[in-house]
């Protein structure tokens, strides 16, 4: 039963990135006038353009232009950058590990933290403590994420203290695991953007939690709190929460794109910002179908681990 | 029309009498303006007022900026990057003009271009997500698709695509952080609406043969105010944060204009000498973030607290 309801989840998450790869290649049939001058600028020469117009297969039909493009992404070949002419996976090589890195650690970091904050202040609830952390969250929630890199460079890096460098400057072909000071601040900053998010979902969750029968069950039982806390509820008050983390680790695949430009960390946000001012439309496709491929992977992960946490959803017939 | 009306209102009272909805004083009133009631116990909430009073001041300093600014913001005052001075309070930007004008004079555009992508966004979800609702046919599976599918790319990642095709105009923001709205907003009026559409007086002006435009826009629509209500200030506070972000990134407002996301962008690298060109805004879009984002949560707790249904 279970494996027809991932198989059809499956297929849908395909289907999603299909319809996307759509979207994504009529960027470059919505450019104004011809895309390969668009692209390159009116005082191209002509045999740039010509051979630009070759790339993107713009001598044949619609269809037939969509068709390479899709076979090339699905071998993982993006073309050449539109810039520099280098092909798109050596330009983004060590950007996607960089980018993949700063959102791991960032991950590693706010998945935990929300979870105590969620559960500490569900069993702080509507005591001065739950008030003020509520507050806090709220603001934080509120706040683009440039604002709380930009406070963070004024605290840290530029103007209280200068504990932290304040651009994420890397020597070429070093990659940012080599020099984790540079991944602090701008980590710091996607942490701070998601934990109010999670944590919230936790609370709330982990409240329905604590009031229910069984909990109630395992304090009579004589149970230790601690005990009752983090072996029967806090299980339990996660999976509701793992579809919001996954939500927010998605985000970060878009959060990544500000975050990095505020620190000038070498990334795909960075590379992504680059190319829109350039025009490099095959480093925006590559770029963009890579976000939507996380966000579709995630949900997906969410959904499989939903169905595999909840006993009723494991069972059911769909 | 009017008979409708009165139905409609007979059966918002029999549905509350059932539910155990407080009827309070006459259900017609309630039916008629219920944002109103909305609003009013919002604004007994400290927060909500707070966070008026942040957005007033941030927005008045947009407005009236302008009007008091002491120079022109393109006019060049001293040295670029020069501290405070009795001529230029907070210093001058990377190129000589005068911050505190440059400020003053920057808010506009981002406040509008918010609002505008805004009602765009909202307007075209709350249309998608009833019909999706009333439909309950092979529409409402294509919607919720498509939905899904715009869904699928991070919110500025979706805008940045649109203004690497379309080039960096205000339209094109307008459009495309409108668009990233419509799929969230649309969930969330369609689960919304799937109670109401199963209510009676949903049936009843089917029987009456009601057009169904009019039964989505006039039955419908007045049954969903407090998340719509919710929805309009959740998604004011994500597109500041958006357009600002746009804006910061230099794909908003182009040089020489004054504006806070530019000015940010024109002076970042220069934070250590002059922090102030970039602190200035970063303190405006960041209060004016979180006074929308009091004044949403004021709402949502006001609507749970009237609709009695809807547990937080």
């Amino acid at each position: 039963m279970s494996g027809k309801m991932i198989l059809r989840r499956i297929a849908l998450g395909i289907l999603t990135l299909w319809l996307v790869s759509l979207v994504v290649f009529a960027a470059v049939i919505a450019l104004p006038g011809d895309a390969a001058t668009a692209i390159l600028g009116k005082e191209a020469t002509p045999a740039r353009v010509a051979a630009l117009r070759e790339q993107l297969h713009l001598n044949e039909s619609v269809v037939t232009q969509y068709t390479q493009w899709l076979k090339g992404i699905l071998t993982f070949d993006f073309g050449n950058s539109a810039a520099t002419q280098q092909p798109v996976t050596q330009l983004l090589n060590d950007r996607v590990a960089n980018s993949a890195f700063l959102v791991f650690v960032a991950s590693i970091v706010a998945i935990p933290l929300s979870i105590l904050i969620g559960v500490w202040t569900a069993m702080k609830r509507d005591r001065p403590a739950d008030h003020i952390t509520s507050t806090i969250t709220l603001v934080l929630a509120a706040l683009p994420e440039f604002v709380i890199g930009i406070c963070l460079v004024l605290i840290f890096a530029t103007g209280l203290f200068h504990i932290f460098p304040a651009v994420s400057l890397l020597a070429p072909g070093e990659k940012a695991w080599q020099d984790p000071q540079v991944v602090v601040l701008p980590a710091a900053t996607l942490v701070i953007a998601v934990v109010p998010y999670i944590s919230r979902i936790m609370r709330g969750s982990m409240i329905e939690v604590l009031e229910s029968e069984y909990v109630t069950m395992a304090r009579l039982k004589g149970l230790p709190e601690r005990q009752v806390i983090w072996r029967h509820a806090v299980p339990n008050a996660i999976v509701p929460a793992i579809q919001v983390t996954a939500l927010q680790l998605a985000w970060m695949a878009g959060g990544v794109v500000v975050v990095e430009y505020v620190f000038s960390y070498p990334g795909i946000g960075a590379a992504l910002v680059d190319a829109v001012a350039n025009r490099d439309m095959p480093v925006v496709q590559t770029v963009t179908m890579l976000a939507a491929g996380v966000y579709v992977l995630l949900n997906l992960l969410a959904d499989l681990a939903t169905i595999f946490v909840t006993p009723r959803l494991r069972t059911a017939t769909r | 029309m009017s008979d409708s009306t009165i139905d409609t209102a007979v059966d918002l009272g029999l549905e509350g009498a059932v539910e155990g909805a407080p009827s309070g004083p006459g259900p017609a009133v309630l039916q008629k303006r219920p944002w109103l009631g909305i609003l009013r116990n919002a604004l007994r909430l400290t927060r909500t007022r707070i966070g008026l009073g942040i957005v007033t001041f941030v927005v008045a300093v947009a407005v009236f900026g302008p009007l008091v600014a002491p120079h022109s913001p393109t006019a060049f005052v001293g040295v670029p990057n020069s501290g405070p001075s009795s001529n230029a309070i907070f210093g001058a930007d990377a190129l000589g003009r005068d911050v505190l004008s440059r400020f003053l004079h920057g808010g506009l555009t981002i406040l509008w271009v918010s609002a505008a992508a805004t009602l765009f966004g909202v307007g075209l979800g709350v249309l998608v997500g009833l019909v999706a609702a009333y439909s309950r046919n092979w529409l409402d599976d294509v919607l919720m698709r498509a939905n899904d599918v715009v869904l699928a790319f991070p919110q500025i990642i979706l805008v940045l695509l649109a203004v690497s095709a379309l080039g960096p105009k205000l339209w094109v923001i307008v459009v495309t952080v409108g668009i990233t709205h419509l799929p969230r907003v649309a969930r969330v009026m369609r689960g919304a609406a799937q109670d109401v559409v199963e209510r009676d007086f949903v049936k009843a002006a089917e029987a009456v043969g009601e057009k169904r435009s009019r039964i989505v826009m006039g039955e419908l629509l007045p049954n969903v105010t407090s998340p719509l209500m919710v929805e309009l200030g959740l998604r004011m506070t994500y597109s500041i944060g958006l357009v600002a972000a746009i804006s910061f990134l230099g794909f908003g407002r182009q040089p020489p204009a004054a504006d806070w996301g530019l000015m940010m962008n024109e002076n970042r690298l220069a934070i250590t000498v002059q922090p102030w060109s970039v602190l200035l805004p970063v303190l405006a879009i960041g209060l004016l973030t979180v006074g929308t984002n009091l004044i949403t949560d004021g709402i949502a707790r006001a609507a749970i607290g009237i609709d009695g249904r809807s547990r937080s």
